[in-house]
């Protein structure tokens, strides 16, 4: 955990830290230096159009941190809300439940594609593609929260000390979900990170002109047989990255469950 | 059931016999859980372990068992004797063949005691499985229905293929029992066998418990904190107090003549079942009145009335009539089921009821909608029964205890002078405000509740089972505190309690329910002092230790007795 824990600080602080850490502009081509095996210049090498590896990879850190927690922090406050109504009312159940098993019935990747090509890709509809189809991860999970803690006799207390009822929402009920949905953010996180990879590498992502871990990685596939490592360095990372990052979540989850934690002492 | 029992045996011949067991966490430093605990039982000894919570009693039950849990118990001295086996000291396979076949286990818990995905006949015969083998299945098949019939069960074929969730609590428990008397074990270890079932059914299970005890000569460990049923079926009692044995001693010497102060106060604190004297009127203003009120369940749908399907419904309660006066405590007994916990709900508005009316103050509230019934609200307070789940764990109790008055428009500084008072009014100090409610004890956390209550100035308190969750000392004080509260404020309270012994002890008036109807209702002294109707008497024969007046040690003089047999009897064994 520990190891998880420095590994994702070194990439966020590689990510805040790049333009000074990487020796040469990420877009800087020069034809001179073509796929060129690591040297003092070039410390892993250059790609096609002799941009430096290392820069690039560098920079990719940014759009994927920014993907991943972005996509967590807006399907958490999107989808909050969403779950507390849903737990709360029952006829808002109904009708928030169906869309968001609509949502899920459509494949992540497939989605997010779709809203791609639909709209021009920039790192906002990036970000809202890979975002929509997490929502409903949250919505179920606060539901299933807020469908439990609101029978406990806390709750009802305060409905009968006259409390309105988005205070018994906000102080009472959404409480409860905040441990459940820390952990999930993690997940969330990272597998923004892991669909935006995709999306680069299906070339449905944000433009080559932004170095991204996947469109590196979809660039060197044609040159994998001559050069593996424009692959392997950008792989390389992606995986340390959300291996991390789902390490710290289940951290986390053995942390705040309380039944995962060693049973207390006397009855 | 004050009838001398001879001890059979000599000291020699105990069944079990446990000589300075302690037990401690395995946390460091170690917390030490039993210190030292000395007690012994005879062949066919019934001996009563009592204590309120924390008292170590059944972490006695599990050490003798091999059960306690690991990693976070351990035995660290003493013996475990039974029948000669050394239980601390035998290895787990002995331990193992000593289970079930020389001492077996009944829990608290019917409903999760057993396997819910096995039919409850296989399970019995799991241990005939286990532990005799050599058996036919037809044997087998044949030992579990006799064991059926002999924890008198109806319909033995059919009750031997059912899933658990097909029976009762009482049927469950009985089927647990038969589960640990199959072997005829000479130690049958009880914890709590009761507690969790209605007084009728408690009042046969202990019938039964004994009825096969005597035909076993079974020895019994049972634990229990009620007072009552110790009087009932023990011949010896064993009282623990933190971890320590305070006395044992024969249970009409324990009852009669207590050697320590904690017994003694243990059974000065056990309400008395004779009512007491109703108060007198002092005011005639009715606070709270519920008029034919009618709560139904599984309402007929759109689409059940459209494609004209029936749905079944359920009347959880009907025709509920009842007049609370300023000042007085009108109690709802019952069963579980009966009923008496919608009756609160739907006076709360928790629930909405789905006919009648309920009048707060002369105001009809029951149909009024949300911001309507908001400066109603304000009149009528809860206490809930579990004071662990009726205090937010995240909250301060500051915040907690003004969080009603503020929404009522008063601001915070008075709101918090005024929760200060309230603190001390309920007997807790002024720096509980800054505190959390897991830093509280269950009684305690009951004040906090009360002063929550209050803290809205209300004309009438519904109690639901607020103190069914207390030990019985802290159940008596927090009682006393509700009375004191009443005289003072003037107060009404709709107290609504499973407990005819409560009941006797806080109401002016009393409404017995059952099945959703209302079937006595009267001054408290006329329902539980000669109850009318049949089902009223079977409650106040079943309640346990009947006989006994606790407080003054000694039998009670006039012991109300079933006259009129026939209906009231075929009440009592339906």
């Amino acid at each position: 955990m520990i190891v998880a824990a420095i590994c994702l600080a070194s990439i966020v602080i590689i990510a805040i830290l790049a333009p000074w850490l990487a020796p040469h502009d990420p877009l800087d081509m020069s034809p001179a230096d073509r796929l060129k095996p690591p040297s003092d210049t070039y410390w892993l090498g250059s790609d096609a159009y002799g941009r430096d590896l290392l820069s690039r990879v560098l920079y990719g850190a940014r759009i994927s941190l920014i993907v991943g927690i972005g996509s967590a922090l807006i399907s958490v406050v999107v989808g909050l809300p969403l779950g507390i109504l849903a737990g709360f009312f029952r006829g808002l159940d109904a009708v928030i439940m169906r869309v968001m098993d609509g949502l899920m019935a459509i494949p992540s990747v497939l989605l997010a594609i779709a809203i791609v090509s639909l709209i021009s890709a920039n790192l906002w509809t990036v970000m809202a593609a890979i975002t929509i189809p997490e929502i409903p991860r949250i919505v179920r999970l606060v539901r299933s929260v807020v469908l439990s803690a609101r029978e406990e006799p806390y709750v009802e207390a305060a409905v009968s000390l006259g409390s309105s009822l988005p205070t018994v929402m906000w102080r009472h009920l959404m409480p409860n979900t905040l441990a459940p949905l820390i952990v999930m953010s993690t997940y969330i996180c990272a597998s923004a990170i892991l669909t935006e990879a995709i999306l680069s590498f299906l070339g449905a992502g944000l433009g080559t002109e932004t170095p991204t871990w996947g469109n590196i990685m979809a660039e060197g596939r044609t040159y994998f047989l001559i050069k593996p490592s424009l692959i392997f360095w950008p792989g390389i990372v992606l995986s340390i990255c959300i291996l991390s990052i789902n390490l710290l979540g289940d951290a986390a989850r053995d942390r705040l469950d309380p039944r995962l934690q060693k049973r207390g002492a006397a009855q | 059931m004050s009838d001398d029992v001879i001890h059979s045996g000599s000291a020699s011949a105990l069944v079990l016999d446990i000589r300075g067991l302690q037990v401690a966490t395995q946390s460091s430093p170690a917390k030490p859980i039993l210190k030292g605990i000395d007690f012994a039982i005879a062949p066919g000894e019934t001996l009563c372990l009592v204590g309120e919570s924390g008292s170590g009693k059944s972490v006695t039950s599990l050490a003798v068992m091999g059960l306690l849990p690991k990693g976070s118990l351990k035995a660290t001295g003493g013996r475990i004797e039974l029948e000669g086996d050394s239980l601390l000291e035998v290895s787990s396979t002995r331990l193992r063949d000593l289970r079930a076949s020389r001492m077996a286990m009944i829990f608290q818990e019917p409903m999760t005691a057993l396997n819910p995905l096995m039919r409850v006949g296989e399970q019995i015969e799991e241990v005939l499985i286990m532990h005799q083998k050599g058996l036919s299945s037809a044997q087998r098949r044949e030992r579990v229905l006799e064991m059926l019939d002999q924890v008198q069960l109806p319909d033995i074929e059919r009750v031997f293929d059912s899933w658990p969730h097909q029976l009762s609590g009482g049927q469950r428990q009985r089927i647990m029992i038969a589960m640990a008397l199959i072997l005829e074990p000479k130690l049958l270890i009880a914890d709590e066998p009761t507690t969790a079932l209605d007084v009728t059914t408690q009042k046969q299970i202990l019938k039964l418990i004994k009825a096969l005890q005597e035909r076993h000569g079974t020895s019994v460990l049972f634990i229990t904190h009620d007072m009552g049923v110790v009087a009932d079926i023990a011949d010896r009692v064993c009282v623990m107090r933190h971890g320590e044995v305070v006395e044992t001693q024969p249970i009409e010497e324990l009852l009669r003549r207590p050697r320590t102060d904690y017994t003694r106060q243990l059974l000065t604190a056990v309400p008395s079942l004779r009512p007491r004297a109703a108060r007198a009127v002092t005011d005639r203003e009715i606070v709270l009145e519920a008029i034919e009120l009618e709560k139904r369940y599984g309402e007929r749908s759109a689409w059940a009335r459209w494609t004209g399907k029936a749905t079944s419904q359920t009347l959880a309660a009907s025709d509920i009539d009842f007049a609370l006066t300023r000042g007085r405590t009108l109690g709802i007994v019952g069963e579980s089921g009966s009923g008496k916990s919608t009756v609160a709900r739907c006076v709360m508005r928790m629930i909405e009821p789905t006919g009648g009316g309920v009048r707060v103050m002369g105001k009809d509230i029951a149909s009024l909608g949300r911001a309507a019934l908001k400066p109603h609200r304000k009149r009528i307070q809860m206490i809930f029964q579990d004071p662990f789940r009726s205090l937010n764990p995240r909250l301060k109790i500051a915040t907690s205890l003004v969080e009603g008055p503020v929404n009522y428009g008063t601001s915070r500084e008075e709101a918090l002078a005024k929760a200060a008072e309230l603190l001390a009014l309920v007997g807790l100090p002024k720096d509980a405000l800054d505190r959390y409610p897991h830093q509280f004890s269950g009684g305690q956390r009951q004040r906090i509740a009360i002063a929550r209550a209050l803290a809205m100035e209300p004309d009438v308190l519904v109690a639901d089972e607020a103190v069914s969750a207390l030990d019985v000392s802290v159940q008596a004080q927090v009682l006393e505190l509700l009375d004191d509260l009443q005289r003072r404020l003037g107060i009404a309270v709709l107290f609504i309690t499973h407990d005819l012994r409560v009941a006797a002890q806080i109401c002016d008036e009393v409404m017995v329910m059952q099945k959703g109807v209302v079937v006595e209702y009267g001054p408290a002294e006329r329902v539980l002092g000669s109850p009318e109707h049949s089902y009223t008497r079977s409650l106040m024969l079943a309640a346990p230790g009947r006989h006994w007046d606790f407080s003054e040690f000694r039998p009670l003089d006039r012991v109300f007795e079933e006259t009129s047999t026939a209906t009231s009897t075929a009440i009592i064994y339906q």
